[in-house]
């Protein structure tokens, strides 16, 4: 029981602590867990947060999840995963309060039309990051342009997308097996 | 029973989203449009909120959202739901499969995941741009009729968007600036 609240209690200072989302995660994952509590090894944090990318999810809960298994099981992965969570809810349970009282109030509306702005700017640089790493080649960009399209014209759901990049993803894998099949017959 | 609907709509939305925080947004913009719990000006704000408190940006928007919806309750069940699936299938890959991300058939769906999910994100963008960088009066060009774009939020866009792309800022800081900027030209 006691390193099940431990477990809580570490990933809840790293939930609450991190500012900017799951990859400014990592160096407080490292610090924590690594080096103050020697839960896990620097490569194994790797491994997990690297999983944690391409499984579906928040990368952060991905990650507390995989530490919190791997220290006490199943029971382990569940606090873990609810320590990460705990501030996010807490803060902006607050947050969002505040707001709803605050929003009608001229400064704060004219705030929030400005910051909008940021907010597109930050989304876009997101964007142009994720473009350099994941749009590689004309399969890469008529995709990028599929998923714009569908969301932006059709009105599709997000799901449809992913179900079929992943299928796409998946073709030429198939064929190479079909063909092989073959030349064994 | 709104409840239950706000923890299956944000379950979908953790079992479909891959690669992070702002991978959740399209699927966000899917439920503003099914639903009349939040509007996409909302949707914004919670946005620029998510980016400037701890924790990490999906689960912010999740307990925001569903706070909007339903209060307290509202934000915890979205949460929840959200959670759910990351908890399940990671408990799942962690006992079976190690070396899941070094498959060839992880990578290779993956190879084409990176780019769709980049597109949803850009469209995103232009949904929050809508918003945010047009008024609501429209100007006719030949015979089209088209939004208005405000000069003001287009030069403050540029000047943040060259910021994030030049200097190593925390997002925050470019909140911040937006919003002294939105304050002093009354945005």
């Amino acid at each position: 029981m006691k390193e099940l609240l431990q477990l809580f209690g570490s990933f809840c200072k790293i939930g609450a602590l991190t500012f900017g989302g799951g990859y400014a995660m990592l160096p407080m994952l490292t610090r924590e867990l690594s080096e103050n509590r020697g839960w896990v090894t620097n490569e194994e944090l790797l491994d997990y947060y690297a999983i944690g990318q391409c499984t579906p999810g928040i990368i952060a809960v991905n990650t507390a999840t995989f530490v919190g298994y791997k220290r006490k099981g199943i029971l382990g992965g569940i606090f873990a995963t609810l320590g990460i969570a705990f501030p996010s809810l807490v803060i902006i349970t607050l947050i969002a309060g505040l707001l709803q009282n605050y929003a009608h109030i001229e400064i704060i509306r004219h705030a929030f039309n400005g910051i909008r702005v940021a907010v597109v700017a930050l989304i876009l640089s997101a964007v142009v990051k994720l473009w350099k790493t994941g749009v590689k080649n004309a399969v890469g960009v008529i995709l990028f342009l599929m998923a714009f399209i569908a969301v932006v014209v059709l009105g599709l759901s997000p799901i449809w997308i992913v179900v079929v990049s992943v299928t796409v993803g998946l073709i030429p894998m198939a064929i190479d097996r079909l063909k092989g099949r073959r030349t064994e017959k | 029973m709104k409840f239950l609907l706000l923890f299956f709509e944000f379950f979908k939305t953790g079992l479909f989203s891959v690669g992070g925080g702002l991978a959740t947004l399209p699927f966000l913009y899917s439920i503003a449009e099914r639903y009349d719990w939040f509007t996409v000006h909302q949707l914004t704000d919670m946005i620029a909120v998510s980016e400037s408190t701890p924790g990490s940006i999906g689960m912010n928007m999740a307990t925001f959202a569903g706070f909007t919806t339903a209060g307290v309750l509202g934000g915890l069940a979205a949460t929840l739901g959200l959670l759910l699936p990351s908890l399940l299938i990671i408990l799942v890959l962690a006992r079976f499969y190690m070396g899941f991300n070094e498959k060839p058939v992880v990578k290779a769906a993956f190879s084409c995941i990176r780019p769709a999910v980049c597109g949803m994100i850009a469209a995103a963008c232009w949904q929050v741009a809508r918003v945010a960088l047009f008024t609501q009066d429209t100007v006719q060009i030949l015979n089209l009729s088209l939004p208005q774009i405000s000069a003001g939020a287009l030069i403050l866009f540029v000047i943040l968007f060259t910021g994030t792309q030049k200097l190593k800022w925390h997002p925050a800081a470019f909140i911040a600036i937006a919003a002294v900027a939105g304050i002093v030209f009354k945005f």
